[in-house]
């Protein structure tokens, strides 16, 4: 080892990206710009789902029960429809996700104190936004049960009926929501566009920046130079982890600052995790690099074996507790489920660095083991 | 007559050799064809069978300060699919460490007099703390909680007050019967499968006529092309051509073997007409692509630039998000995203059997974008290397 050698190659390197203008710009500019982006507009909340009603009964009283829909922020009512005939091609053209349907005689048997039956039709193509808005829905079934308890209660035993009401409702659930009290989406997923935005990008500048000298044919200067594998992996890799780690700092000051997620963990201990992981995604570019001959190779191998699996398993749309056994162990082959905890712990819940040393210290090995798979694999030597 | 039909089919001609030639040079990259291939099928696979987004058993704690018959019954309300419970905590302080840890999602406290209170008519209430590092699965423990506790107090307060006898049947409640259409079943795996296949093909269709392009650029054997007597048309449209087969070719590989044979998802429409719209979209999506090349000067700056538009693309597009929940101006950006109309469509298609006289608007919005993004591809080509 050389450390002038490793200087040599390291400032050979960073030369070229700065010298790259619109590289060197777009390294820096993308990842802030996806993280603004993803960050006001990923929002998996279920509002404003488009909705009818179709109101067989048209009295008062329906059109009281319709208003709890057509009043809630959770529903966008699109006006009424005739029949439910039209239903089929109103949900099947993507006009409308919902629909109420309000038998007939629905007064009569509300006043008559009698059990009445309402239909709700949903779109399942989204299995999870057909779940919530059935939530909805109950919730508002059950809200509209119980006046109508509570009047007969009131009625029968001649109480008033706030008090009626309050009998029928005798247990009362008083629910702490812990780590983001508010239940603000945009907290619980700014920490984790760091992880995805890094994962998303450093690993692609990586793996295009080693592949780039192969196909180009100027790896071969290196080949034939006195500098050894090891000291040319350093001196290639580190421009690139500064890089990342720059980019880190702002997702971190976005994160905490523009998008306002509370920081309660250690910044130093952050710090150095998040540049572990940083090493980690560098590697993973590294070792798709040495396997391939084309930048066009490089870039689709990094995007399948990086990018796609971070955004399916890494738990920033989907909580690892809802992947399934296989996925499960998929997912703890990935950095990112552990980074996605150190930063959630750092962040959200800020428990002490004795929850989250194990995950710091899978990263270590990865980060480790990355790096001799790239260097085993990386040879001076051509095969053929 | 003879003449022009003799330059038609030159022109046909050089179209085809550059096709083939595309078709050769992909096929040459081994590695390349190997993730081809697995995107196809594994990834697929893995990305199908791998999430289910429902509240699946979380994990319930409690500490029962009451034990009576009733508190037991509240507690074996929380049961599967939706909860289980794993124990009865020791002690107050265990919660934190609980919650603290990932081990309970949900940790309730039922205080000492809790039937004593529901017999006499008096209030209680029961302390709950939920785990919302996840707000979406949060959401759904604390409201599934607040129905389970709810209808249980109900329950209590009618028997107590003696009406209609204590039962449930002939009261003035309103009973919601709720129809899930397109996937009775809720299975995740079919909305999974899907989307990822849909993601495959805008990913491969970005990548691969961009980056043939980009690579005749950065090693200079497009000045071969251009002083051959090929029209800057000739030259980008074969590259196109090419990868639109292969996606093609592994989109019904893929709908065949994997989709249809191993996860049963049905294909309620055309199949025909999926495969139509897929072609039309690899079109447009290959332009946005071609568009990249022509700013970008080397492979690293396309790489960029296409992770720059696939990612808020891929998550923007209102599969993942709900379109009408977003806020104004994130909808421009979603409609002028092609992977929009296209996942629009392609659901339609395979889970609700729409046809084309429900999506045409879809389909005529995708073709516009599609002409503009690839018009401008084009011009920018021929203002880089045209005669």
């Amino acid at each position: 080892m050389n450390i002038g050698r490793i200087k040599a190659v390291a400032e050979k390197e960073w030369l070229e990206i700065v010298r790259d203008r619109v590289f060197f710009a777009l390294v820096f500019i993308v990842p802030m710009v996806m993280m603004v982006l993803l960050g006001y507009g990923l929002s998996l909340d279920v509002e404003k789902i488009p909705f009818t009603i179709v109101d067989y009964d048209k009295t008062a009283t329906s059109r009281d029960y319709a208003y709890r829909f057509i009043g809630s922020r959770y529903f966008h009512f699109l006006g009424y429809t005739r029949h439910e005939r039209q239903l089929d091609r109103m949900l099947t053209a993507n006009q409308i996700r919902a629909a109420i349907i309000i038998p007939p005689d629905f007064e009569k048997n509300r006043v008559a104190g009698r059990a009445v039956s309402v239909q709700t039709l949903m779109d399942g193509t989204f299995p999870y936004r057909a779940q919530t808005t059935k939530g909805y829905v109950i919730a508002i079934n059950s809200a509209a049960s119980m006046e109508g308890l509570a009047s007969l209660v009131s009625k029968k035993k001649g109480i008033p009926l706030h008090r009626a009401a309050d009998l029928l409702r005798p247990i009362t659930l008083q629910t702490r929501y812990l780590y983001n009290q508010s239940m603000i989406s945009i907290w619980s997923l700014a920490p984790k566009l760091i992880m995805l935005v890094l994962i998303a990008s450093s690993p692609f500048f990586t793996a295009l920046g080693v592949v780039r000298e192969k196909e180009t044919g100027s790896i071969y200067n290196i080949y034939v130079s006195t500098v050894s594998r090891a000291e040319f992996l350093l001196g290639k890799l580190s421009p690139y982890i500064a890089v990342s780690s720059v980019n880190a700092l702002v997702l971190f000051f976005f994160a905490n600052v523009v998008f306002g997620a509370p920081f309660k963990g250690n910044f130093f201990v952050f710090l150095a995790s998040t540049l572990v992981y940083v090493i980690c995604t560098t590697g993973m570019g590294l070792l798709a690099s040495v396997f391939v001959k084309t930048q066009t190779a490089a870039m689709l191998v990094t995007a399948v074996t990086t990018l796609i699996p971070s955004v399916l398993y890494s738990g920033v749309l989907i909580p690892i507790p809802s992947l399934t056994q296989s996925a499960q162990i998929f997912a703890h082959f990935l950095p990112a489920m552990y980074y996605t905890n150190i930063v959630m712990s750092c962040f959200m819940k800020g428990v002490g660095f004795a929850y989250f040393w194990k995950d710091l210290v899978i990263l270590a090995i990865y980060a480790a083991v990355l790096m001799t798979l790239g260097y085993l694999f990386f040879h001076k030597r051509t095969h053929s | 007559m003879k003449l022009i039909g003799e330059n038609t089919l030159t022109w046909f001609r050089r179209l085809h050799a550059l096709t083939v030639k595309e078709i050769i040079q992909l096929m040459r990259d081994g590695i390349l064809i190997v993730f081809i291939v697995y995107t196809f099928t594994a990834d697929i696979y893995l990305a199908s069978s791998g999430v289910s987004l429902q509240l699946k058993e979380a994990a319930v704690y409690f500490l029962d300060h009451d034990k009576s018959a009733m508190s037991r019954e509240l507690i074996s309300r929380f049961k599967a699919p939706d909860f289980r419970i794993i124990a009865e905590a020791e002690h107050e302080s265990d919660s934190n460490r609980l919650l603290d840890s990932g081990d309970a999602m949900v940790f309730f406290d039922i205080p000492p007099s809790f039937q004593k209170s529901l017999i006499s008519g008096a209030k209680t209430s029961i302390q709950m703390q939920v785990d919302t590092t996840n707000s979406v699965l949060g959401f759904l423990a604390s409201s599934y909680a607040e129905q389970i506790s709810g209808t249980f107090g109900l329950e209590t307060a009618i028997k107590r007050l003696g009406l209609t006898g204590g039962s449930m049947v002939n009261v003035p409640v309103i009973n919601g019967q709720h129809r899930v259409w397109f996937n009775p079943n809720q299975n995740d795996a079919w909305f999974m499968g899907i989307s990822e296949l849909l993601t495959i093909i805008t990913l491969l269709a970005i990548v691969l006529p961009a980056a043939a392009m980009v690579r005749e650029k950065e090693r200079g054997t497009v000045e071969q092309l251009l002083v051959s007597p090929l029209s800057p048309f000739q030259i980008m449209f074969p590259k196109v051509i090419s990868m639109t087969a292969v996606i093609l070719i592994g989109a019904l590989f893929s709908i065949i073997f994997i989709l249809k044979g191993v996860f049963h998802i049905p294909i309620q429409g055309s199949l025909f007409l999926f495969l139509s719209v897929t072609t039309l979209y690899v079109f447009t999506t290959a332009g946005l692509g071609l568009l990249i090349s022509t700013l970008a000067r080397n492979m690293a700056q396309m790489g960029m630039m296409t992770i720059f538009i696939f990612i808020p693309m891929l998550f923007l597009s209102g599969a993942w998000t709900p379109p009408e929940a977003m806020p104004l101006w994130m909808k421009v950006f979603m409609y002028i995203s092609p992977l929009h109309y296209y996942i629009d469509t392609g659901f339609a298609i395979f889970l609700k059997g729409a046809g084309l006289d429900l999506l045409w608007t879809q389909i005529l919005s995708m073709t516009v974008l599609g002409s503009i993004i690839f018009g401008t591809g084009m011009a920018r080509f021929r203002q880089q290397f045209g005669n």
